[in-house]
């Protein structure tokens, strides 16, 4: 792959999470660099999701210091993960169901509307062009994912599969500089996960788009990233490139199941 | 005639290029082409495209496209690949377009046989399979590509952006001002203009030479039958290497003047066909179909009223729809009755279809089913059918307006010729006729007899009216043992209209009966079988079903109770079939890519079902290997069960 692989733009150090008593993550550092695919992999409850929320902001670590683009950063809200260029998917789809694939697409575009709701409303000048603007941006998110046959339909009634496409294009439609993508390809056929890697893929490279993904199929998680962090029991047991994290001991164990 | 649109074709004109610099002359601001790009319908307007089309042609001239060159087009219905076949024709070469979902082993054939050296494809999917065959066919030098998508790592010298390749094209026009109209004037109608493959149900495809006259001929004797206008619009979705599509979307659509609209993509056809609502469209039987059973699923799905109400207008219709649109003397009832109808049903029905402007719909490719047809002639679409093949230019014969019969396909064209041989085959002359196949002078003097006229490989007759009946393919026209006619497609287009039921091949030729292989329709039957709770996880587990095979037979026992009352085809009714494991499919070589279905293949490939038919086995256990579209393969296998049909004694003839 021909890409250029960054700068360091986020670094964990030392994260560790507990709820109460227990203890989801114990002290794990790993980076993230620019315009990379980063995958966190591990077996179930091994705290993948949890570290993909300290990232965008839902759960506040007691110990440890996040470094994002150069500036360290302690609380932060989801919606200022948000407004700094992280965009996510979720495990379990969270779509407006009732909603056309449009509509789901545009709430992507929330945090870059500058229009107040009372220019909404009356339609005035500003409301107006932004409207066409956005709705402009959800066109090409649309094109890219290929999914324009499906523009008015309403999520609910979409297979599994293309809801998962929605959500990407939702969080692609933030122009984000990170993506957070929790599990993208779970419960899908071959031919639909096949599809999926080739649009991770895209975004990485046609935008840049740096990726965290979480993922459970080996297979893909080795095909398409450039460095692996692997998690087991909230303690970080491997990382580095795919091949070297294949090989790892610890790793092998922790999959097959080997007595610790 | 509307203003501003040629009339007759003027001296000069003799070729698609001039046409096309006459339209951008004459009314330049009319629209010339639609695409639909990020959601909003785009226009080119014919001076648009002449630019363009200039452009293209002076950066393939830069290239080195020389006169006599083929130019490979591959892809959907895009405008630039449009233009393209334009900038191909301007420098005198020849646009041949391919099929765009066939493999790349199935393209190497065609690249070889027509010396390809230019290609303009798509996008990166046609790109790739051009590279992957790039070592075997050595004359290939220049690929030019529409969508920059996925391009960006791919850095050939032999690779070019369409727009690229425009840029260029209007640099080498500033410096030669002069280079590319005398390119155009040295054009002749008699001219090869493409350079359409058959899709092979017999033998390795051909490439059959047509000229810029026959095409224009063709398209002018549509416009005299059809009246059509340069105001019309037409949905340009079929693959660009079939016939119908260059007869509609390009040498009508640049003799008459019309707009040409391309889909936002191939899954969007439905929707792109009711905003534009085309006023003239083609599609084969097959779409027909498919946009039938889809109306008549969701029919099913609608409360009570509705659906009394639905059922109700279309029992008016059939009594008394057709003979309105013919203008024949209809009762006063009837007619009020059908005006009501119009209100609650069928207008919103056409509409829902897309086919609310429309004037003219046309089908062809395959026989259409009589009472498929009689239906959307019935809500009024004026569906008409017409024959032809792509040696004919597809312009053969045409049902003029309010002559139109489901059992004809129509009176000769303007121009052509026709007689019926010996043997019951038909025989066409005409200015349409091919000019040759590509370097097989063998196969063109095979096609054409000594009185010039080219042999259909049809088998048909002429009726009392003057009108062509088509029964069969000439060598598919076969006898029962006991000497009797066997027709199958006559008794499988019988089968194709129930909506449960997507493809059939009958067997019969020197048998003592006929059988049959049944493909279901995975839409109508899932749905069928989910209304009754009846659980399947896949295509094969339901055609395993036996409430399935129930529902089939009583689609056989109908269709055989039909024959029973024909005395000519009454001896073919359907004794025993089975229903398929998988269903037929050109990636397997069962179907042709315009899927017609390769009888004689798939008859050696399950053979041992047809042995099974005729041995009077219960079940016979099947294992066939299948091709996935990334070219993997896999194999599917069942215990398929022989049903039996009831079979009806031949009816007595009321003289």
């Amino acid at each position: 792959m021909s890409k250029q692989i960054g700068e360091v733009i986020l670094d964990l150090q030392n994260i560790s999470l507990r709820f109460g008593g227990v203890k989801a993550l114990t002290d794990i550092s790993f980076d993230v660099r620019e315009h990379e695919i980063r995958a966190i992999i591990g077996p179930n409850g091994a705290g993948k999701s949890s570290m993909l929320n300290v990232i965008n902001g839902v759960y506040h670590p007691q110990e440890g210091v996040i470094i994002f683009h150069g500036r360290e950063r302690k609380k932060m809200e989801p919606h200022h993960a948000a407004t700094q260029g992280i965009a996510r998917t979720f495990q379990n789809i969270a779509l407006f169901k009732g909603m056309s694939v449009l509509d789901n697409i545009m709430t992507g575009r929330i945090t870059r509307m500058k229009a107040n709701f009372i220019e909404h409303a009356l339609w005035l000048g500003r409301a107006k062009r932004e409207e066409l603007a956005h709705r402009k941006k959800v066109e090409e998110v649309i094109d890219f994912l290929e999914i324009q046959h499906i523009r008015k339909t309403p999520v609910g009634r979409l297979p599994y599969g293309l809801q998962k496409r929605v959500e990407l294009g939702r969080a692609l439609a933030a122009e984000p500089s990170m993506l957070l993508l929790d599990e993208p390809m779970a419960g899908m056929n071959v031919e639909e996960k096949q599809d999926m890697c080739r649009f991770i893929l895209d975004v990485n490279d046609q935008f840049g788009t740096t990726i965290v993904l979480i993922e459970h199929d080996m297979g893909v998680v080795m095909d398409i990233s450039d460095r692996v962090v692997v998690l087991d029991y909230g303690k970080k047991i491997g990382d580095g490139l795919p091949d070297d994290v294949k090989n790892n001991e610890d790793v092998i164990a922790a999959y097959l199941g080997v007595s610790h | 005639m509307s203003f501003g649109a040629p009339t007759g074709t003027p001296e000069g004109l003799g070729t698609f290029p001039r046409l096309l610099f006459h339209h951008a002359q004459t009314r330049g601001d009319a629209p010339a082409i639609r695409e639909k790009d990020l959601g909003i319908w785009q226009t080119w307007t014919w001076s648009d495209v002449a630019e363009r089309v200039r452009a293209l042609a002076s950066g393939l001239a830069a290239l080195g496209f020389k006169r006599g060159d083929n130019l490979a087009i591959i892809g959907d219905n895009r405008p630039h690949l449009y233009m393209m076949m334009s900038a191909a024709q301007c420098l005198g070469g020849v646009p041949v377009p391919f099929y765009q979902d066939a493999v790349a082993d199935e393209m190497l054939f065609v690249l070889k046989d027509a010396a390809i050296r230019f290609a303009a494809v798509e996008d990166q999917e046609q790109v790739d399979k051009l590279l992957d065959v790039m070592d075997r066919v050595p004359l290939l030098e220049h690929i030019v590509y529409d969508d920059p998508r996925g391009m960006r790592h791919y850095n050939q010298p032999y690779l070019h952006d369409i727009h690229a390749l425009m840029e260029m094209g209007r640099i080498h026009n500033r410096n030669h001002p002069d280079f590319l109209d005398a390119e155009v004037a040295q054009g002749r109608t008699d001219d090869v203009s493409v350079m359409l493959y058959t899709s092979g149900t017999t033998g390795m495809p051909k490439g059959v030479c047509q000229t810029h006259a026959a095409f224009i001929a063709s398209a002018q004797g549509g416009r005299q039958i059809d009246r059509l206008e340069a105001t019309g619009d037409i949905l340009s979705y079929l693959p660009m290497a079939w016939v119908g599509d260059h007869l509609f979307s390009f040498a009508q659509a640049l003799v008459v003047g019309f707009t040409i609209n391309c889909p936002e993509s191939g899954d969007t056809v439905m929707t792109d066909l009711r905003e534009i609502g085309p006023t003239y469209y083609f599609a084969p039987p097959r779409v027909f179909e498919s946009l039938l059973t889809s109306v008549m699923i969701r029919m099913e799905d609608a409360g009570v009223i509705k659906r009394r109400m639905f059922h109700y207008f279309l029992g008016v219709a059939k009594r008394c729809g057709s003979a309105i649109l013919d203008g024949k003397p209809v009762g006063l009832g009837d007619r009020l009755l059908y005006g009501l109808g119009t209100l609650l049903v069928y207008g919103p029905l056409r509409n829902v279809l897309g086919l609310s402007r429309i004037r003219v719909a046309y089908t062809a490719g395959a026989a259409i089913g009589p009472e498929l047809f009689s239906f959307y002639r019935s809500i009024g679409i004026n569906l008409k059918q017409l024959y032809g093949q792509t040696e004919t230019c597809a312009y053969v014969c045409l049902q003029p307006d309010g002559q139109v019969k489901p059992s004809s396909v129509g009176a000769p064209a303007p121009g052509v010729e026709i007689k019926i041989a010996d043997n019951g085959e038909v025989l066409v002359k005409g200015p349409m006729l091919l000019k040759g196949y590509y370097q097989r002078p063998d196969a063109t003097a095979e096609s054409i007899d000594a009185d010039g006229y080219f042999m259909t490989g049809d088998a048909g007759f002429i009726d009392a009216d003057g009108h062509l009946n088509i029964i069969d393919r000439a060598k598919d026209v076969g006898k029962l043992a006991n000497g009797a006619m066997f027709a199958p497609n006559y008794i499988e287009n019988k089968l194709k209209f129930f909506q449960y039921i997507k493809e059939v091949v009958c067997f019969g030729h020197e048998q003592d009966r006929v059988c049959a292989f049944v493909n279901i329709d995975v839409g109508a039957v899932g749905n069928w079988a989910e209304r009754r709770g009846i659980a399947y996880s896949g295509y094969t587990d339901l055609t395993g079903k036996p409430p399935v095979h129930e529902l089939i037979k009583t689609c056989v026992d109908e269709v055989n109770a039909t024959l029973a009352h024909d005395a000519m085809v009454a001896e073919s009714q359907i004794h025993r079939f089975l229903i398929l494991h998988k269903e037929l499919d050109p990636d397997d070589d069962e179907l042709t890519r315009t899927r017609k279905v390769r009888r004689n293949f798939v008859a050696k490939k399950y053979q041992v079902l047809i042995d099974a038919l005729y041995g009077g086995q219960a079940t016979q256990f099947i294992e066939t290997e299948v091709k996935f579209e990334d070219g993997r393969r896999g194999k599917v296998s069942a215990d398929l069960r022989i049903i039996d049909a009831e079979t009806f004694p031949v009816a007595k003839q009321a003289a």
